[in-house]
C-alpha cells in the first residue's frame, strides 16, 4: 500500500432546509474513495451540525491516488423514503502528494449540487501519507509539480529545459449513453463531473511519467482542455513543457555540480545549480554534452497510447493534404509563409544552428509551451506559426486507443515543425493548441513562434545562465537580439521588409514582428502598447459532413488573410512594429465562422518605425471620389498622430526624421493591395532613414474596402487613464501598485435579423467586443489609473444565432506620476551597451538563487518584468535602483500609516473606507479581518504573479470542472441571472479549494470552457466550466518572514469596487 | 441642459429596446464583489432598472467616462443581479461575514447592510405602532401611495421591522444589544430599531391627526426613555424578561399618584409652591397658575390609567390633549414648558404628605423628557 489517504469530516453550515415541517436538516455525511465509501453519523434537526467524525482512512495505490477526487457527499436522512443528497464536493488530493507543494487540506468547501447551486459549506480535514517505494516500475508520477503558469514559476529557478510533453486520454461522453435517458439530470451531470475528474488525473499521472522519463521533475505551461465531442466522445488533452526545477530556498544556497543522467536514474532529478558567486563550474561538460551523441532526448518517450513517430511518408508539404476523413489541412503561417527556408543560413548564424540543431532537432517536437524565459534563452525570434486542421468527428470506438486524435494532432504538430524550419528556426516557443467544435465538423488549431534558443537550457548541466553566456554566444544585446532574423535574407521564407537593427545596427530585422509569446523583459521599447484585436465573421451555408468540411477549410485560408490584414492595418494606425501574445482563434457554427485575433501592439525601438497608411482610389480616379479619399486619408494622419501622443510612443530617431506626415512621398510608395508589406527587390543597404519607408497603401476599390477602412477607425481608444493587453504586462509600465481586480465577462448576442451580410455581421461583432470593452472600463472606473491585463477573449457559436464572447482579464492599478517620471527620463538613460554591463544585468537578475540580497529577491519575483524592460543595459542599474527606491517608500508610507491608523482605533465600520491606496493599508485591514474569524480572502489573476507581493509557495495545480443545471430558467433570473450566480458559485469554490490547501492566491489563473446551452422554452439551461490556476501562497514585497497562510492578504479591491 | 438630458433618456430607453433584443445574455462576475453604493442605494428605493438607468444618467456619469446608455445599462442589470443574490444574506446579516460566495471587503460588508436596514422616516412614521402583521403588510401600496416611498422599497422596509421584530421578540437582555449583534447594525440604526420593536409590541397610536406634527426621531427619543426607565429590565438587567414590555408593578404603583389630584390640600399646596417658584421668572406665569390644576389632573390621570392595555395604547395621544395642546394655546414658549415642568416635578418633592417619591420621579422623568422633545411645531 503505498499511499494512505485519511479524511476528517467536521463541520456543517448554513445548510438547506431539508424538511419543510421542521424547518430544519437531518444531515449526514459520506465519504468516498475509489469504491471504498465510509459514513458519518446523523447530526438531526440542524442546519450547522457538528460531526466532528473519527479519521476516515483509505488504502490506496498512488496510482489512484492520482486519478481519483475524494468525493464527499451530503445527504439528509430520511427514515421513510431515500435520503436526499444536499450537494458533493469534490477534492483533488494531487497537491498532498507532492512534498514541496501543501501538506493538508483543511477548510470549508461549499456544497455542491449541480441543480441548485452552493447549499451550505463543509469543513474538511484531508491527509496523506505516502510510502515511497522507488523500485517499483512505475504508474505513478507522484512528485512530479504541475504549473499552469508559461514562465518559470516564481520560487524556482530553472535547472533544464527537457521540452514538450503532451498526452490525451478519449472516453465516451456519459450525457450521450444510453443510461442518460433513465437517470436524473443530477446523476447525469455527476457521472459526467466525476469522469473528468478522473480523465483529467489519469491525463495528469500520464504526463508527469513522461516527464519523468525525460528526467525532469516538474511542467510548466501546463494546458489541458475538454473536447467535448457529443455523440463521439469526450477528449482530454494537455501538453506542457516539462523542466527540470530547482526551488529557491532563501537559506542554503544550491551548489551540487554532479548531474543524474535522466536515462539512468528517472527517479531522482536534482540536477546541478551554479554557484551563485559566477563562476563557471560546467563549462566543459556543456561543450562534450552537444557534441556527445546520447542526449537525453533521443529517449523522449512515445508513450504506449501515442502513435509511431512521424512518417515520411505523410505530406509536411505546406498544400493541403487530402485524405478521406481529414479534407483539408489549411496552412498557414502568421507572419505569411511559402519559400523553403534555406538551411544553409548566414555564416553568422550556422555556429549557433549546429549547437542548437544537436540539442533540439532529435526531438521530436522543439517546442514550448511557455511564454516568457530566462533571460538569455530566447536568441531570436523568426515569426508565428501556425496550422489549422478540419476533421470530420467519428464515434471513438476503443477509449484506450486514441489513435486517431493522436495522429490528428502529429499532423498539425509536424506542419508547425516543418513552418518553423521554413523560417530558419529550430524551436517553437509559446506554442498552444485549440479546437474548435460544431456538431461533427472540428477544427483544430496550433499555433506558436518560430524561434533560435540558446542550446544550454535544453542540455543537461547547462546551468550557467548569465555570464558564460554572453562570451560565447554571438553579442547580440539582449534588448535587440531576439529581434534580429533567423533566416537567410538572400532566401526569405516570405516577402518582408530587412533593414539593418535599429538598436545595434549590425544585424537585420524585419519590419515587423509578430510573436505568441510575452514580451521579453528586456525588449527596448518605446511608449506604452495596447490591445490589437482583429475581428471576422464569415457565412457558410449550413451544409453536412464532408461538403461541410470542406466549406469550411476553404474559408480558413481567407478568413485568416482578412485577420492578419486587419491585424497590419491596425498596427500601423498606432504607430507599432510588434505585435506579443497574438492569439488567432476561429470558431466555427452552423451557419458562420468566426475569426478572433488579439494581440498587444508595441513600438519595438530596434525595428524601424512604421510607415503610415495611404490610401489609394482605383483609376480611374473620378472627382467625387478623390475628395473622399482625402477625407479618409486626413482621418487616418490624424488617427495616427493621436495614437502616438496617446501611447506616447516617441522614439528618438522620429522626432529627427520624419516630420509631420507619417506619409512618405508618392513616388516611393509601392503600391499594394489591402496586403502585407511588400519587399523592395534589392535590399537597402545600411538604410537608416527608414522614416522614408515606404507607407501601407490601402486601395479603395469597392464598397467593402470602404467598409474595412471604417471599421479600422471605429476602435475607440481606451478613455484616459486606462490601457490595455492582452500580454502578462503592459509594456511601458512599470510601478503596478497592489490593488488587482479579476473578473468575468460573458455576453450572448442573438442575431435577429435574417438576410444579415458579412459585413453586417462584421460590424455586430465589433460592436459585441468593443462594447465590452467600453463596459469594462466604466465598471473599473473607479480604479484609474488602471490596466487591464491579460484580456483573454474566447468566442463561440453556441447555437445558430448566437454569438458568446467570454472574457477573462486583471485590472491593475499603478502609479501614474511615477510612470511618467520614467518616461520622461527614459532617453537619458538610453545609450552605450558595454559588455560589462551586459554581465552585470543577468548576475543581477539571477541573485536570487542565492539568499543574500533579501531586497532583490523579492523584487524578482514579485514583477521582474517591471524592472527589465528598461531598453538598455545602462538602465537596467537605473531601473532597479529606482525600484529599491519605491520599495523603500513604499515601507516608510506603510509605517507612516500604521502610526496614523493606530491613533483612530475606534473609527466605526463606516468611516474604514480609507481614503489610500488599497496597498498601503490592507495589511492593517487583515489584521482587522482576523477578528470576526471570516473568511479567507483569496485573489485570483490570469497573470502568473500579484504586483506588489512575492510567492514564497506554490500549493499544486487548480483544475475544476463544473456542471450546472436548472429547469427553472425564469425564476433563476434568465440566462443572465443563471451564469451569474454560476460564475460567482465557480469562483467561490475555487477560493475554497485555494484557502483549504493554506493559499491566500490563484495565479495564472484562466476560465478554459464556458460552454453555455440554453432553451428557455422548456425554461431549462445547463452550462459547463472549466477553470485551471496554480494555487500558491504570497507575501508582501515588503514583508520580511511569510506571514501565516490563513492570513488574509487584504481586501485590495475596495477602491475598484465603489 | 434638460432637454439635454431628455434626449440622453429617450436615446437610451431605445438602445435598451435593442439591448433587450439582441443581448442574450450579459454579466460580469468580479473576484471581488464590485458594487457601485448610487445603483445600490437606487436597487433599495424599489426603482426598476430602467428608472436606475435614467437615474444614474441624469447624474451625469457617463459624461464622466465616455460610456454610452447601454454600457450604464449592462452596469445596472449586473449589479442588480449581485444585489438580488446577496439579499438572502442580507436578511441574516451574520451569515455574510462567513459565506463564500461573495468575496466583500469587511468594511464593505457594514456598508451593505446598514444601508439594506436603513428606512424612510416617513415610511416608518405610517407603520410605527402598528401589528406588524400581514394586514398591515396589505396597505403597503396605500402607504407607497401617500409617502411616495416605492412599493418595493416599503416591502423591503416592512420585512426587515418585521424580522427584527421576530429575532429580538424571543430574545432576553437589552433590547438595543440584541438589536446590533444580530444585525450587526451600527448603535444609532439599533436605537431606531429598538424604538420600532417597541412601538410595535405595545401598540403605541401615532397616526392620529394630531400626532402628525411629531416625527420618526421624536418618536424613537421617547421609545429610548420608556426602555430605559419603564421597563423591567431598566431596573433590574438580570430578570428574564426583556425590556419590550412595559414594567407591570410600576404601571399598579402610578395609580397612587392620583392623590396628587384627588387630595384637595395637597392639589392645592402642590400649586402654590410650583406658583411661587415661577412667579416673575415667565411672561406666561398667569395662564400657568390658571391652567395649573387642568395640567397637574391631566398627567396624573394618565399615570393612573396606564395599567389599561387601551390606555398606554393612547399615551403619546394623551400627552398632546391634556398637556401639550393646552399649553400651545396659550403660548408657551418651549423655555416656559421647561421651566414649568421642572418646578413641577421638583415641588412634588416638599409636599410632607406625599409618600411616593421614587415612582413620581421614575414617571415625571419621563413624560418630562417626552414632552420636552414633543413640544414643538
Amino acid at each position: 500500500m503505498p499511499g494512505k489517504l485519511k479524511a476528517k469530516i467536521v463541520a456543517g453550515r448554513h445548510l438547506p432546509v431539508m424538511d419543510r415541517a421542521s424547518d430544519l436538516t437531518d444531515a449526514f455525511v459520506e465519504v468516498k474513495f475509489g469504491n471504498t465509501t465510509f459514513k458519518t453519523d446523523v447530526c438531526p434537526k440542524s442546519l450547522n451540525p457538528q460531526w466532528n467524525s473519527e479519521w476516515f482512512k483509505f488504502e490506496v495505490d498512488d496510482e489512484d491516488l492520482q486519478d481519483e477526487p475524494l468525493q464527499i457527499t451530503v445527504l439528509d436522512h430520511d427514515t421513510y423514503s431515500a435520503n436526499d443528497a444536499i450537494g458533493k464536493v469534490y477534492i483533488d488530493i494531487d497537491p498532498l502528494l507532492c512534498s514541496e507543494a501543501a501538506s493538508v487540506i483543511s477548510g470549508w468547501f461549499p456544497i455542491y449540487d449541480t441543480i441548485h447551486g452552493i447549499r451550505g459549506e463543509i469543513n474538511v480535514l484531508v491527509k496523506v501519507e505516502l510510502f515511497n517505494d522507488l523500485n517499483r516500475f512505475r504508474q505513478s508520477s507522484c512528485g512530479v509539480k504541475f504549473f499552469c503558469t508559461t514562465s518559470i514559476p516564481r520560487c524556482y529557478r530553472v535547472a533544464m529545459v527537457h521540452g514538450f510533453v503532451e498526452e490525451l486520454v478519449v472516453n465516451e461522453d456519459p450525457e450521450y449513453q444510453w443510461i442518460d435517458r433513465i437517470r436524473t439530470p443530477r446523476a447525469s451531470n455527476e457521472a459526467r463531473q466525476r469522469l473528468i475528474s478522473l480523465m483529467s488525473g489519469e491525463l495528469q499521472r500520464k504526463i508527469g511519467l513522461k516527464v519523468l522519463e525525460m528526467g525532469g521533475n516538474a511542467v510548466v505551461g501546463y494546458l489541458q482542455c475538454f473536447d467535448l465531442e457529443g455523440e463521439s466522445g469526450l477528449v482530454v488533452r494537455a501538453i506542457g513543457t516539462a523542466c527540470t526545477l530547482d526551488k529557491l530556498s532563501s537559506g542554503s544556497a544550491p551548489n551540487t555540480t554532479t548531474h543524474v543522467h535522466p536515462n539512468t536514474a528517472p527517479a531522482s532529478n536534482a540536477c546541478n545549480s551554479p554557484s551563485k558567486d559566477g563562476k563557471e563550474p560546467v563549462f566543459g561538460e556543456d561543450v562534450l554534452s552537444f557534441s556527445g551523441p546520447p542526449t537525453p532526448f533521443r529517449a523522449l518517450p512515445t508513450s504506449s497510447s501515442s502513435p509511431p513517430p512521424f512518417s515520411p511518408s505523410k505530406p509536411c508539404s505546406r498544400q493541403s493534404s487530402s485524405s478521406d476523413t481529414d479534407l483539408s489541412l489549411t496552412p498557414k503561417t502568421g507572419m505569411g509563409s511559402g519559400g523553403s527556408a534555406g538551411k544553409e543560413a548566414g555564416p553568422l548564424k550556422t555556429l549557433l544552428r549546429q549547437q542548437t540543431q544537436t540539442a533540439l532537432e532529435q526531438r521530436e517536437f522543439p517546442f514550448f509551451t511557455l511564454t516568457s524565459f530566462p533571460l538569455g534563452f530566447l536568441v531570436h525570434v523568426g515569426g508565428v506559426v501556425s496550422a489549422r486542421s478540419v476533421k470530420l468527428l467519428d464515434r471513438i470506438h476503443n477509449p484506450d486507443e486514441p489513435e486517431t486524435r493522436d495522429a490528428w494532432w502529429e499532423e498539425i504538430r509536424q506542419e508547425i515543425k516543418s513552418h518553423a524550419k521554413a523560417l530558419g528556426c529550430h524551436a517553437v516557443v509559446g506554442y498552444s493548441e485549440s479546437t474548435s467544435i460544431c456538431e461533427e465538423v472540428c477544427i483544430l488549431s496550433a499555433s506558436g513562434t518560430a524561434s533560435i534558443l540558446n542550446p544550454r537550457y535544453m542540455r543537461e548541466g547547462c546551468l550557467d545562465i548569465g555570464n558564460t553566456d554572453h562570451r560565447f554566444e554571438e553579442p547580440s544585446p539582449p534588448s535587440c537580439g531576439f529581434c534580429h532574423i533567423p533566416y537567410d535574407e538572400l532566401n526569405m521564407p516570405f516577402p518582408a521588409q530587412l533593414t539593418y537593427c535599429h538598436h545595434c545596427r549590425r544585424q537585420k530585422v524585419p519590419d515587423v514582428l509578430f510573436t505568441t509569446i510575452d514580451m521579453p523583459s528586456e525588449a527596448a521599447v518605446s511608449g506604452k502598447g495596447c490591445l490589437i484585436q482583429a475581428r471576422l465573421c464569415r457565412l457558410k451555408k449550413k451544409a453536412q459532413g464532408e461538403v461541410n468540411a470542406t466549406v469550411i477549410s476553404n474559408l480558413l485560408p481567407f478568413m485568416e488573410y482578412e485577420l492578419h490584414t486587419q491585424l497590419m492595418n491596425k498596427l500601423k494606425l498606432r504607430n507599432m512594429n510588434a505585435l506579443f501574445g497574438l492569439q488567432i482563434q476561429i470558431s466555427v457554427g452552423e451557419n458562420m465562422l468566426l475569426g478572433l485575433a488579439s494581440a498587444t501592439g508595441v513600438y519595438l525601438t530596434a525595428l524601424p518605425a512604421p510607415g503610415g497608411i495611404q490610401i489609394a482610389g482605383k483609376t480611374p480616379i473620378d472627382l467625387s471620389n478623390e475628395h473622399h479619399i482625402l477625407t479618409i486619408q486626413k482621418r487616418i494622419n490624424d488617427t495616427i498622430a493621436k495614437n502616438r501622443e496617446l501611447y506616447q510612443i516617441n522614439p528618438p530617431e522620429l522626432t529627427e526624421e520624419v516630420v509631420g506626415s507619417p506619409i512618405p512621398e508618392p513616388r516611393q510608395r509601392s503600391r499594394l493591395f489591402r496586403s502585407h508589406s511588400e519587399s523592395s527587390d534589392e535590399l537597402s543597404e545600411l538604410d537608416l532613414s527608414h522614416g522614408k519607408k515606404d507607407a501601407f497603401v490601402l486601395e479603395i476599390d469597392d464598397t467593402d474596402a470602404v467598409e474595412d477602412i471604417h471599421s479600422l477607425l471605429t476602435d475607440a481608444p481606451p478613455p484616459s487613464g486606462f490601457y490595455s493587453c492582452n500580454t502578462e504586462i503592459m509594456p511601458g509600465i512599470y510601478n503596478w501598485t497592489s490593488a488587482v481586480q479579476m473578473f468575468t465577462s460573458v455576453r450572448v448576442f442573438r442575431l435577429s435579423n435574417v438576410n444579415l451580410t458579412n459585413q453586417g455581421l462584421n460590424k455586430i461583432f465589433t460592436d459585441l467586443c468593443e462594447n465590452l470593452l467600453k463596459s469594462f472600463y466604466f465598471k473599473l472606473r473607479s480604479m484609474i489609473p488602471c490596466c487591464l491585463c491579460h484580456l483573454n477573449f474566447t468566442v463561440a457559436v453556441p447555437e445558430d444565432e448566437l454569438i458568446q464572447v467570454a472574457v477573462t482579464a486583471v485590472a491593475m492599478t499603478f502609479d501614474k506620476d511615477q510612470t511618467q517620471e520614467r518616461t520622461a527620463d527614459k532617453p537619458v538613460t538610453k545609450g552605450c551597451s558595454e559588455t560589462e554591463e551586459q554581465l552585470q544585468f543577468p548576475l543581477e537578475l539571477f541573485a536570487d538563487s542565492s539568499s543574500t540580497n533579501t531586497q532583490t529577491s523579492s523584487k524578482i519575483s514579485g514583477v521582474p518584468e517591471s524592472t527589465g524592460v528598461s531598453p538598455r543595459a545602462a538602465s537596467v542599474d537605473y531601473g532597479s535602483f529606482a525600484d529599491r527606491c519605491s520599495t523603500w517608500l513604499e515601507l516608510l508610507r506603510l509605517k507612516a500609516h500604521t502610526i496614523r491608523r493606530g491613533s483612530v482605533k475606534t473609527t466605526s465600520s463606516l468611516d474604514r473606507c480609507s481614503p489610500l491606496p488599497e496597498g498601503r493599508s490592507r495589511s492593517l485591514r487583515s489584521n482587522r479581518s482576523f477578528g470576526g474569524g471570516s473568511v479567507t480572502v483569496v485573489k485570483m489573476t490570469p497573470l502568473s504573479f500579484l504586483p506588489g507581493t512575492r510567492i514564497i509557495k506554490y500549493l499544486g495545480i487548480i483544475n475544476m470542472f463544473f456542471i450546472r443545471e436548472t429547469t427553472s430558467l425564469r425564476e433563476e433570473g434568465g440566462v443572465s441571472g443563471f451564469l451569474h450566480s454560476f460564475i460567482a458559485e465557480v469562483f467561490a469554490m475555487v477560493r475554497a479549494h485555494v484557502a483549504a490547501l493554506g493559499g491566500n492566491a490563484v495565479v495564472s489563473y484562466s476560465m478554459k470552457e464556458c460552454m453555455l446551452m440554453e432553451n428557455p422554452h422548456k425554461n431549462q439551461a445547463q452550462c459547463l466550466i472549466n477553470v485551471s490556476g496554480d494555487a500558491v501562497i504570497c507575501v508582501l514585497e515588503t514583508d520580511q518572514e511569510p506571514m501565516s497562510s490563513t492570513t488574509s492578504i487584504g481586501q485590495t479591491c475596495t477602491s475598484g469596487a465603489t | 441642459m434638460t432637454s439635454h438630458n431628455r434626449n440622453l433618456v429617450l436615446k437610451g430607453g431605445w438602445d435598451k429596446v435593442v439591448n433587450e433584443m439582441a443581448m442574450e445574455l450579459d454579466v460580469f462576475v468580479g473576484n471581488t464583489t464590485i458594487m457601485d453604493e448610487e445603483v445600490y442605494q437606487l436597487w433599495l428605493d424599489g426603482y426598476t432598472v430602467n428608472d436606475a438607468v435614467k437615474v444614474r444618467m441624469e447624474g451625469g456619469v457617463l459624461e464622466e467616462c465616455e460610456a454610452s446608455a447601454d454600457v450604464l445599462l449592462s452596469d445596472t442589470m449586473d449589479q442588480y443581479r449581485t444585489f438580488q443574490m446577496c439579499e438572502r444574506l442580507l436578511h441574516s446579516p451574520a451569515k455574510l461575514a462567513n459565506q463564500l460566495l461573495f468575496q466583500i471587503p469587511p468594511h464593505r460588508q457594514a456598508v451593505l447592510i446598514e444601508r439594506y436596514y436603513t428606512f424612510d422616516d416617513a415610511f416608518v412614521r405610517e407603520v410605527l405602532g402598528k401589528k406588524l402583521s400581514k394586514g398591515t403588510k396589505k396597505d403597503l401600496d396605500d402607504i407607497s401611495a401617500k409617502t411616495a416611498v416605492t412599493l418595493k422599497s416599503c416591502r423591503r422596509q416592512f420585512d426587515n421591522f418585521k424580522r427584527v421584530f421576530k429575532v429580538v421578540e424571543e430574545l432576553k437582555g437589552p433590547l438595543v444589544e440584541n438589536i446590533r449583534q444580530h444585525f450587526l447594525l451600527s448603535d444609532k440604526l439599533a436605537r431606531d430599531y429598538a424604538a420600532i420593536v417597541f412601538f410595535a409590541n405595545n401598540r403605541f397610536e401615532t397616526g392620529k391627526r394630531k400626532l402628525q406634527y411629531i416625527t420618526f426621531q421624536d418618536f424613537a427619543f421617547c421609545a429610548g426613555q420608556l426602555i430605559n426607565n419603564w421597563t423591567v429590565g431598566a431596573v433590574d438587567n438580570m430578570v428574564e424578561d426583556m425590556d419590550v414590555d412595559l414594567d407591570k408593578e410600576f404601571l399598579q404603583e402610578l395609580k397612587e399618584l392620583k392623590v396628587l389630584i384627588t387630595d384637595k390640600d395637597l392639589l392645592d399646596q402642590h400649586k402654590s409652591l410650583v406658583c411661587t417658584a415661577l412667579r416673575g421668572k415667565t411672561k406666561a406665569f398667569n395662564e400657568m397658575e390658571a391652567n395649573f390644576k387642568n395640567l397637574s389632573r391631566g398627567l396624573v390621570n394618565i399615570a393612573a390609567k396606564l395599567t389599561n392595555t387601551k390606555d398606554v395604547r393612547d399615551f403619546f395621544i394623551d400627552l398632546v390633549e391634556k398637556f401639550i395642546e393646552p399649553c400651545r394655546s396659550d403660548r408657551w414658549t418651549a423655555a416656559d414648558m421647561r421651566l414649568y415642568l421642572t418646578h413641577y416635578t421638583n415641588s412634588a418633592h416638599i409636599l410632607d404628605t406625599f409618600k411616593h417619591q421614587v415612582v413620581w420621579d421614575r414617571y415625571m422623568g419621563v413624560v418630562k423628557s417626552c414632552i420636552f422633545k414633543m413640544y414643538h411645531d
